[in-house]
């Protein structure tokens, strides 16, 4: 256990070098994601959300979060997969996204939170084209950690993209 | 040690600003005849402090033409010159300039230096025109800087005896000599005859006079940059050694024979300027618009006291409460508990009450753009207008009053525009050839009614309907009352106006001024009536923040309607209801047909009640049309603070903002005329 912590203590030093940036990687359907961590806010458990009327169904509603009103994406539903129920791992990423020249802060629902990963640019793959069955224009690159796939997620993209914000 | 001026240079530019509207004030008031010496004192104190402030910062070019205002400024105070209406004039040109000067500087772009020249031009003509005093012999060019060639003589000799409280303005003669020491070799001896015994002195005070002598080649005004600061505190004489003639008293400009000139009043070719005053743009409309960062407020000290006495008395509550919890608890603690809380709801409420209050604003800080406007306007349009204002002292939010601004100044324009009707026109009609547009504000209810009320042509209601069946808005044979008729004029695009001017006419105005004013939660009306004038009555909300709200309930979920829309609510009686074309609902109350809402369809959600008759009827009024919304149930009416949905989101249509309840729920507000017009076009399908 200590040898893994100290993996992790000198990711976290090295984390600083040029070209590696670090991402927290979270679970959906069995897939894992990446997200840079800087735009990470806060992590929480699921709370009940007030639905918003005419809102595509992937937009849950809004919650408080210490005074600010925050919309609730499902990612889930988002990338068109089958809804699970809510339960004690599901977890809520608060992230900050930047649309033109201001913040916003927007959350998603997502299975459970993996753990935090230094990527270098050497190790980040440019995503494989999948033609007209997959929209993937907010997906950065592919990463592997641990001889795992981790698929790097531009949340600017993914949240701004379409007429939804 | 280097002090940062950037810091201090924001602070500079609103207090010039602020200065600037001053001088504007009281040379208007010249123009109508009514100024005083005190005016004269306020315009003069006004330039002296920009100029001062200006050179501080290094704003050379400002400082420099504001030199010339206050030389003008100066013999007008003396008496030597009467404040003419061309000098006001010119003095109005100029207050235009140095604001358009000061947002240039504070924009960080070039100021139109060809305009300053012009009007610097101006001052030499006047200031050379009735003077006294022989133009200095040496030609210096128009455009250089404020320097004199002086050839006083050896040196200069100064009696100075300060006012006893020039002391309090923070002026140390030490320092002032130390500085004319450096100009030349300086001998200064003391006057202490006015020195009280020790026990009767006042420390604070100034007792003493001097009288100094500083030798060498030194310009005149540089000994008077020394005193600069103090003309007005002190008895000052400024005599060339060289011969005994007084050059300066007191700040008077007395002439005198020796070869200095200390009057800026240069000599230049009058005939060289010859402007096209055509192509001058008036500085006015090259201002640009003020940028939309609001930076600060002023608050009187009053208010800030009473703040931090219930913010003292907040915490005492606090502490209180918080023994209350530590300590054991006993049996008659409850209502301990509930006293306490009950108290420390009142400290909020007054906290909050208090604190909205900082941000009110007399209204009199919007209404004092109008005066100028409509004494500009009035001579543009060839009319004679008389501007009224009333209830200046109304306050409001300040982002309300700074968005309101343009409106009201569409508005304004309006009325000098199309409704007061030419002098001739007005004295065919019987009335008097001053026509008068009279502004008024005033607290009802829980808002801030502003009302523009001119008595010109008023409405012509035949222009309007011809216009508006060309424009095919209206049928040609449908009857409208007088007040849908005038309501026509917000439609976008519409206009009776024949001939557009810069002034107005485009019809671009009135929708947009609509749109605004409802965008701050307001409302605006038109009454007029041909021939007599008529009425633009705008209500506001006092404070943009937070709403009275009803909750209600709605299946699972709670919604707010703003209190300002509800009419009433009721439980509808079945013999009420009908329906039209099988689909739509209307409920008739007294004499008027009501289209039913039913909320959980527009929400998609279950109600507890689909039976109109079980849950209630709360009936609203947005865009001039009554609407019954379906509830379940009403909760309470609470104050609720507005959450921005866009800040996160984007704007939902029926959806105003969100709120957050006790409970930490949020909520959201709904929109009255946003849901109106969706039960219009059919419901709104949830997006799958």
């Amino acid at each position: 256990m200590s040898s893994a912590a100290e993996t992790l203590e000198l990711d976290m030093v090295n984390g600083d070098e040029a070209g590696v940036q670090q991402y927290l990687t979270f679970i959906l359907n069995g897939e894992e994601y990446g997200v840079d961590i800087l735009r990470v806010q806060e992590i929480k458990g699921w709370d009940t959300v007030t639905p918003i009327p005419n809102t595509p169904c992937y937009i849950k509603g809004v919650i408080n979060l210490r005074g600010a009103v925050v919309p609730i994406v499902d990612l889930r539903e988002r990338f068109g997969l089958d809804n699970i129920e809510y339960g004690a791992t599901t977890v809520v990423i608060v992230l900050k996204v930047i649309s033109g020249d201001s913040d916003r802060t927007v959350g998603i629902v997502v299975d459970a939170v993996s753990d935090v990963h230094n990527v270098g640019e050497e190790e980040m793959k440019p995503s494989p084209d999948f033609g007209n069955s997959i929209d993937t224009n907010f997906i950065s690159g592919l990463a592997t950690v641990n001889e795992k796939m981790v698929i790097i997620i531009d949340i600017d993209r993914l949240l701004n993209e379409s007429s939804d914000f | 040690m280097t002090i940062d001026m950037q810091q201090f240079h924001q602070t500079f530019f609103e207090e010039s600003f602020e200065g600037l509207n001053d001088m504007e004030r009281e040379l208007l008031n010249f123009e109508a005849g009514n100024g005083d010496s005190d005016a004269i004192n306020t315009i003069f104190r006004a330039a002296h402090s920009i100029k001062g402030g200006s050179a501080t910062f290094g704003f050379s070019e400002v400082a420099e033409f504001t030199h010339r205002m206050e030389t003008l400024l100066d013999e007008i105070r003396d008496g030597k010159r009467d404040m003419t209406s061309q000098a006001a004039n010119l003095l109005l040109k100029s207050v235009d300039e140095l604001r358009a000067m000061l947002t240039a500087m504070s924009d960080h772009e070039d100021i139109d230096t060809a305009e300053v020249l012009h009007l610097q031009q101006q001052f030499d003509l006047l200031l050379q025109g009735d003077e006294p005093s022989q133009a200095g012999d040496k030609g210096v060019d128009v455009s250089a800087d404020v320097e004199q060639e002086s050839a006083a003589g050896t040196g200069w000799k100064i009696t100075f005896s300060p006012h006893p409280h020039m002391l309090g303005t923070g002026n140390e003669p030490l320092r002032m000599f130390r500085e004319l020491g450096s100009l030349g070799e300086l001998t200064v001896s003391v006057d202490h005859s006015k020195l009280p015994s020790f026990d009767e002195l006042i420390a604070e005070e100034c007792y003493l006079a001097w009288t100094l002598s500083v030798v060498g080649d030194i310009p005149l005004v540089s000994v008077e940059d020394v005193f600069d600061w103090v003309t007005d505190d002190c008895d000052l004489t400024i005599t060339a050694l060289s011969d005994d003639s007084v050059v300066r008293e007191d700040g008077h400009e007395e002439t005198h024979d020796s070869t200095t000139d200390e009057k800026l009043a240069l000599v230049g070719n009058p005939a060289e300027e010859k402007r096209s005053g055509g192509e001058r743009r008036s500085p006015l409309e090259r201002r640009k618009p003020s940028s939309a960062e609001a930076s600060s407020i002023r608050v009187s000290t009053e208010k800030i006291d009473e703040l931090v006495n219930m913010v003292g008395e907040l915490v005492i509550t606090q502490s209180m409460l918080n023994q209350m919890n530590e300590e054991e608890r006993a049996e008659g603690d409850d209502e301990k508990f509930k006293d306490g809380l009950a108290q420390l709801a009142r400290n909020t409420r007054e906290l909050q009450e208090s604190v909205m209050r900082i941000r009110m604003l007399p209204i009199s800080f919007t209404f004092n753009r109008f005066p100028r406007m409509v004494h500009d306007l009035s001579i543009k349009l060839n009319k004679k207008i008389e501007l009224k204002t009333s209830g200046e002292q109304t306050e409001l939010d300040k982002t309300v009053m700074e968005k309101i601004g343009d409106p009201l100044v569409h508005l304004v324009r309006n009325s000098l525009d199309h409704g007061i009707e030419l002098p001739e026109v007005r004295l065919k009609a019987g009335k008097p050839e001053t026509g008068v547009v009279h502004i008024n504000a005033y607290h009802k209810g829980g808002n801030i009614i502003i009302e523009i009320t001119d008595d010109g042509a008023g409405l012509r209601k035949d222009k309007i309907l011809k216009k508006a069946i060309e424009q095919g808005l209206v049928g040609k044979d449908e009857v409208m009352s007088e007040e849908k008729i005038h309501d026509l004029i917000f439609h976008p695009g519409f206009s009776t106006a024949d001939v557009v001017s810069d002034v107005s006419g485009r019809g671009v105005g009135m929708d947009v001024v609509r749109r605004n004013i409802k965008d701050l939660g307001g409302a605006i009306e038109v009454t007029s009536k041909e021939g007599v004038g008529s009425t633009f009555s705008i209500r506001l909300p006092l404070t943009l923040a937070i709403l009275d709200g009803q909750l209600v309930r709605v299946g699972s979920e709670t919604y707010i309607i703003p209190l300002i829309s509800i009419v009433e609510s009721l439980q509808a009686r079945p013999e009420a209801l009908s329906s039209v074309a099988g689909r739509a609902e209307v409920y008739k109350l007294r004499d008027e047909y009501l289209s039913i809402v039913r909320l959980h369809e527009i929400f998609g959600l279950e109600p507890k009640h689909t039976n109109l008759c079980d849950g209630l009827l709360v009936v609203v009024e947005g865009e001039g049309r009554n609407v019954g919304l379906f509830v379940d149930d009403l909760l309470g009416q609470q104050q609720v603070v507005i959450k921005s949905l866009e800040t996160n989101y984007k704007r939902v249509e029926g959806v105003s903002g969100a709120t957050i309840l006790g409970d930490g729920t949020v909520a959201l507000i709904l929109d009255v005329s946003g849901l109106i017009d969706f039960s219009r076009h059919g419901s709104m399908s949830a997006v799958a």
